[in-house]
C-alpha cells in the first residue's frame, strides 16, 4: 500500500468515500429522527421532530444519489456488480426510502388520526429499514462476497444475511439513532428537549455496545480488514479519534452544549468511515473466498480520461454545493417553531 | 416469463411513473418564477397568493418526483448490469453531473422556497425560486443528454478491458452535444412547460366554472394560457426538428414512426392508420402524398428510406412505434388549437361565457401528460432492438445474475406501491384544489410585508 502517490484512482476512491460520508453524516440524522420519532407521543411533538429535518432531508438524500452516480461513473464495475448482486436488498432499500420520502410529505396534509399514524409508521419503518440495509451492504463489502472471474456476483440473497453483515446493520442503525437524537436535541426546546436528552443516553449505550462487538468481530473474523491495522499501527490513531469523539458526546450534552455534541457525533462518523476506507484500500469489493477476483480501484475503474473529466466536474461542483448547503443550514439554524408552512 | 421482457416492463413502468412528476415540477417551477416576478414588480398581493398556492402543489409533485427518481438512479445497476459495465465510462458521468449540478441545487433551494417565506426577504425568496427552477431544468439537461447519447452515440471509442469490452469517452463535449441531444432537450422541456402551464390553466378554469376564487383564477389563467400557447407552438417546431434528426440518424426508427416500408421519393405523410405487419402495409390510412419527403428534406422529390432496407432483426416494433408517435403528434396539434382558442377568447374577454371551452380547458391537463408518455414510448420503442443505438442490443444489457422470478417480484412490488402512491397523490391534489388559496396570503406578513409608507 502506498498512500503517497495521489493518482486519479486513489482520488476517486477518496471522493466516493467523501460523498458517502457526507451522506451518513447528513441523512444519517434524518434516518435517526425517523427511527426515534414514534417515541414522542403527542402529535405536536411529532410534528416538531419532523420539522427539524423538514427543510434539509431532501438535500441530504442527494448525497446518496450523487454518490451512486459518481460510483457509476468512476467505478462502473462496482456499481454493476454490487447493485445487481444485492438486487433484493437494494429493491428493499429503495422501497424503504420511497416510504420515508412520501411519508414526510403526506403526513401533515390531513388531520385524521389514522392518516397521521399510518404515515408515522411509514416514516419510522422506512427509516429503520434503510439504516439496517445500508449497514448490511457495508458489512458484505467488508466481509467479502463471492465473485467470479468476470467480477460478477456468484452468491445468493440469503447468503448476504450472514451474522457479520447483520451486526453491521444493527450497528449502523444504532449510530444513526444516536446521531439523530443529538440532532433533535439541538433543534428542540422545552419539555421535548429534556425528553430527548434521555433518549440520547439510551442510544449511546446501544451504539457503544454494538460498536464494541463489531470491532471485536472484525479483528477476529475479518482478517483482511484487521490486517491493515496490524501492519500500520498508526491507524490506531484513527480508532483513538473515534473513541475520544464518542466520549466527548455525553460530556457536551451534560454541559448543555448540544451543538458541540453534534459536531462530535459527526466526527465519530467521519472517523469511522475513514477507518473503513483505510482498511479497504485499494479494494472496493472483497471477493470471498477467492481474493484474486476482488474489485479494486484499478480493475474496476473508468478510463483516466473520464476520471479526469469527472474530477473537473467535482472541483467545480463541490465548492458551489458546499457554499449554498452551508448557507441554507445557517438560514434554518436555531430551534424549530411550527408555522403555516411546516409539515 | 423471460428476464428480458420483465426487465423491460419494470424499467418502462418505473420510468413512466417517474415521468408523471418531473414535467409538472419543471413546468410549475416556471409558473412560480413568473408569479413571483410579477409580484415583485407590481406588488399586487394576488400574485403572492398565486405563488403560495402553487408552491404547495409544487411541493407535492416534487416529493413524488424525488421518491420515484431514486429508483431510476439505481436501476441501471440492479437490472442492466451488463449495460452499466459497457457504458459506465460515458453514461455515468452525465448521471453524476446531474447529481452535482442539478439535484443539489434544486433540493437545496427548495428548502427556502417552501419554508423560507418568513425567514428571508422577498428578493432572496425570488432568487431561491429561480434556482429551484434552474435546478429542475438542469436535471432535464443531463438526463436527456445521457439518453440522447444512447440514441445517437458520439465522442467515444470502444476498448477491450480485462473484464470485457466497453465504450470510453474520447471527447466530452461531443458526447454532451451528440447529434440529437439539443433538439430532444428543447422538445422535452417544451413538453414539461406545457404540463405545468396546462395544470394551472385547468385548475383555474375549474374555479371559474364553479364561480370560486374568481379574481385569483383569472389572473392565473392569463399567465397559464400564455405559457401554454408559446410552449405548444415551440413544441411543434422542435418536434419537427427532432423528426428530421431521427430521419438522418436513426432511419429505421423514422420509417417505423411513419409506417413506411418501401424507400420512395415523394413519400406520403400518413395522418392515421393501422399497420399490418404481415403484409407490410398500412390499412385504413389517410395520407398526404409527398409531405413526408418535404418535411424531411425540404423537397418532395427526395427519397425517404423505408423499413425494407433493414434486416428484420434490426427493425423496431412498427405498430407500437407508429401508434405512439401518431398519438403524440395528434395531441400536440390539438393542444395548439385548445391553447389558441382559449387565448383568443380570453383576449376578447368572452372566455368566461363559453362554458364548453372552460370544460375543455379543465380536461386539457391530460393532454401534455399523455403526449409526454407517448413521446417517450415512441422514442424508446423506436430505438429497439438497440439499447445503445448500433452498439449494444437490449438483450445484451441485462444483469446476468438476477433470475426472472426475482424481477417479477420487484415488478409486482413496485406496481403495487406506485398504484398506492398515485391514489394518494390524486387524493391530496384534489384536496388542495378543493381547499383553494388561503385568503390570509393576500396580506403578506413578516419579512414579506410590503414596506409601510410612513
Ligand atoms: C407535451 C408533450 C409533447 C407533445 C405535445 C409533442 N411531443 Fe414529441 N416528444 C415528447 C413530448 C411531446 C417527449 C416526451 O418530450 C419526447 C420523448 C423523447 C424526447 O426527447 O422527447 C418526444 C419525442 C419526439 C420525437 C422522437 C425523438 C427521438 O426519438 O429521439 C419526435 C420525432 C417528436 N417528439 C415529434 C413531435 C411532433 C412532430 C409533435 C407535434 C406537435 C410532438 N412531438 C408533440
Ligand atoms: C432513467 C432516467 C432518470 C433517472 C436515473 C432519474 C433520477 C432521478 C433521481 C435520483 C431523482 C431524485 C433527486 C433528489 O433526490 O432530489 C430525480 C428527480 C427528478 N428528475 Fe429524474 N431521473 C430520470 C429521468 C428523468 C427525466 C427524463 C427528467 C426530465 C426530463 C427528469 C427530471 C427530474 C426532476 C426535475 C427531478 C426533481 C424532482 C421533481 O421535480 O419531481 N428525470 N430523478
Ligand atoms: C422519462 C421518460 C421516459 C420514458 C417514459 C421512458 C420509457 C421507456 C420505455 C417504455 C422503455 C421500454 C422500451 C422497450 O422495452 O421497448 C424504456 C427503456 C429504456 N429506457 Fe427509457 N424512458 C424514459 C427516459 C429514459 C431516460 C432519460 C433514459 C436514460 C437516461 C432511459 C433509458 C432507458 C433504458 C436503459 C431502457 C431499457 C432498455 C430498453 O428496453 O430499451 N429512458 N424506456
Amino acid at each position: 500500500m502506498n498512500f503517497g502517490s495521489l493518482d486519479l484512482h486513489t482520488t476517486w476512491f477518496i471522493l466516493i468515500g467523501v460523498l458517502f460520508t457526507g451522506y451518513a453524516m447528513l441523512d444519517g440524522f434524518d434516518l435517526g429522527v425517523g427511527a426515534l420519532h414514534l417515541f414522542a407521543k403527542k402529535d405536536e411533538d411529532r410534528r416538531i421532530l419532523l420539522n427539524t429535518i423538514g427543510p434539509v432531508w431532501d438535500g441530504n438524500e442527494v448525497w446518496l444519489v450523487t454518490g451512486g452516480g459518481a460510483l457509476f461513473a468512476a467505478f462502473p464495475y462496482v456499481y454493476a456488480t454490487v447493485f445487481s448482486g444485492f438486487y433484493l436488498a437494494f429493491i428493499l432499500l429503495l422501497v424503504a426510502l420511497i416510504f420515508r420520502a412520501v411519508a414526510i410529505e403526506f403526513r401533515s396534509k390531513q388531520p385524521m388520526r389514522w392518516w397521521r399514524q399510518l404515515w408515522d409508521v411509514g416514516f419510522a419503518a422506512g427509516s429503520i429499514l434503510s439504516s439496517l440495509l445500508i449497514g448490511i451492504a457495508m458489512g458484505n463489502i467488508a466481509w467479502g462476497i463471492p465473485l467470479d472471474v468476470h467480477g460478477e456476483f456468484a452468491g445468493t440473497f440469503v447468503g448476504l444475511l450472514h451474522p457479520y453483515a447483520l451486526l453491521l446493520g444493527v450497528t449502523t442503525l444504532a449510530l444513526f439513532m444516536m446521531h439523530g437524537a443529538i440532532y433533535m436535541v439541538m433543534k428542540t426546546a422545552g419539555e421535548l428537549h429534556d425528553q430527548i436528552r434521555g433518549w440520547i443516553k439510551n442510544c449511546m449505550i446501544f451504539f457503544i455496545v454494538c460498536y464494541a462487538i463489531t470491532t471485536m468481530a472484525t479483528l477476529l473474523y475479518v482478517p483482511h480488514m484487521a490486517e491493515r491495522v496490524r501492519t500500520h499501527p498508526w491507524l490506531f490513531g484513527v480508532v483513538l479519534v473515534v473513541i475520544l469523539a464518542i466520549a466527548n458526546i455525553p460530556r457536551e450534552i451534560h454541559r448543555g452544549r448540544d451543538g458541540r455534541a453534534f459536531i462530535s457525533s459527526c466526527l465519530t462518523m467521519a472517523a469511522l468511515m475513514a477507518l473503513f476506507g483505510l482498511e479497504m484500500y485499494p479494494h472496493l469489493v472483497f471477493s470471498h473466498p477467492d481474493p484474486a477476483h476482488s474489485l479494486t480501484i484499478h480493475n474496476a475503474a473508468s478510463s483516466p480520461k473520464t476520471l479526469g473529466i469527472m474530477l473537473t466536474i467535482a472541483l467545480i461542483g463541490i465548492p458551489i454545493v458546499l457554499t449554498y448547503t452551508i448557507s441554507i443550514y445557517w438560514i434554518f439554524r436555531g430551534k424549530v417553531k411550527l408555522d403555516k408552512t411546516s409539515y | 416469463m423471460d428476464l428480458l421482457l420483465l426487465s423491460r416492463l419494470q424499467f418502462a413502468a418505473t420510468i413512466s411513473f417517474h415521468y408523471l412528476y418531473p414535467p409538472l415540477s419543471i413546468g410549475l417551477a416556471v409558473m412560480l418564477v413568473i408569479f413571483e416576478a410579477l409580484w415583485l414588480k407590481t406588488n399586487n398581493p394576488l400574485y403572492h397568493q398565486l405563488a403560495r398556492f402553487w408552491t404547495k402543489v409544487f411541493a407535492l409533485t416534487f416529493a413524488l418526483g424525488v421518491a420515484t427518481g431514486l429508483v431510476m438512479e439505481f436501476q441501471f445497476g440492479t437490472n442492466w448490469a451488463a449495460y452499466s459495465r459497457y457504458v459506465g465510462d460515458v453514461f455515468g458521468s452525465a448521471l453524476a453531473a446531474e447529481g452535482i449540478f442539478a439535484f443539489f441545487l434544486e433540493s437545496g433551494f427548495l428548502a427556502l422556497l417552501l419554508f423560507g417565506w418568513n425567514k428571508v426577504s422577498r428578493g432572496m425568496h425570488f432568487f431561491a425560486t429561480c434556482m429551484v427552477c434552474l435546478g429542475a431544468h438542469f436535471s432535464a439537461v443531463w438526463i436527456v443528454v445521457a439518453n440522447s447519447w444512447m440514441q445517437t452515440p458520439a465522442g467515444y471509442h470502444l476498448v477491450e478491458t480485462t473484464l470485457g469490452p466497453r465504450a470510453e469517452i474520447t471527447h466530452f463535449w461531443e458526447m454532451v452535444f451528440n447529434p440529437s441531444s439539443m433538439e430532444r432537450l428543447l422538445h422535452t422541456l417544451c413538453g414539461a412547460w406545457q404540463a405545468g402551464a396546462f395544470l394551472v390553466v385547468s385548475v383555474s378554469a375549474y374555479y371559474l366554472l364553479k364561480n370560486r376564487h374568481v379574481a385569483f383564477a383569472r389572473t392565473a389563467l392569463k399567465a397559464g394560457l400564455t405559457v401554454a400557447l408559446a410552449a405548444a407552438l415551440v413544441q411543434l417546431i422542435s418536434g419537427h426538428a427532432s423528426a428530421a434528426g431521427v430521419a438522418q440518424n436513426q432511419p429505421a426508427k423514422l420509417a417505423a414512426f411513419e409506417g413506411l416500408y418501401e424507400t420512395t421519393s415523394n413519400a406520403p405523410l400518413t395522418l392515421f392508420g393501422w399497420v399490418d405487419e404481415s403484409t407490410e402495409t398500412i390499412r385504413h390510412s389517410v395520407a398526404i402524398p409527398g409531405l413526408l419527403s418535404w418535411l424531411v428534406h425540404g423537397d418532395s422529390r427526395q427519397p425517404v428510406r423505408g423499413l425494407c432496407e433493414f434486416p428484420p432483426e434490426d427493425r423496431p416494433p412498427v405498430q407500437w412505434s407508429f401508434q405512439f408517435y401518431h398519438g403524440m403528434v395528434a395531441i400536440g396539434v390539438t393542444l395548439i388549437a385548445v391553447a389558441a382558442l382559449g387565448f383568443l377568447y380570453f383576449w376578447k374577454g368572452s372566455l368566461f361565457e363559453h362554458r364548453w371551452l372552460l370544460w375543455v380547458l379543465v380536461l386539457s391537463v391530460l393532454g401534455p401528460q399523455l403526449a409526454n408518455q407517448l413521446g417517450w414510448f415512441a422514442a424508446e420503442v423506436g430505438r429497439q432492438p438497440w439499447l445503445v443505438y448500433g452498439l449494444m442490443r437490449t438483450s445484451d444489457g441485462l444483469s446476468a445474475v438476477v433470475p426472472a422470478e426475482v424481477v417479477l417480484t420487484s415488478l409486482i412490488l413496485f406496481t403495487l406501491i406506485y398504484l398506492l402512491l398515485f391514489a394518494v397523490f390524486v387524493y391530496l391534489l384534489n384536496d388542495k384544489i378543493q381547499h383553494g388559496p388561503d385568503d390570509t396570503d393576500l396580506t403578506p406578513t413578516g419579512k414579506l410585508a410590503l414596506p409601510t409608507r410612513a
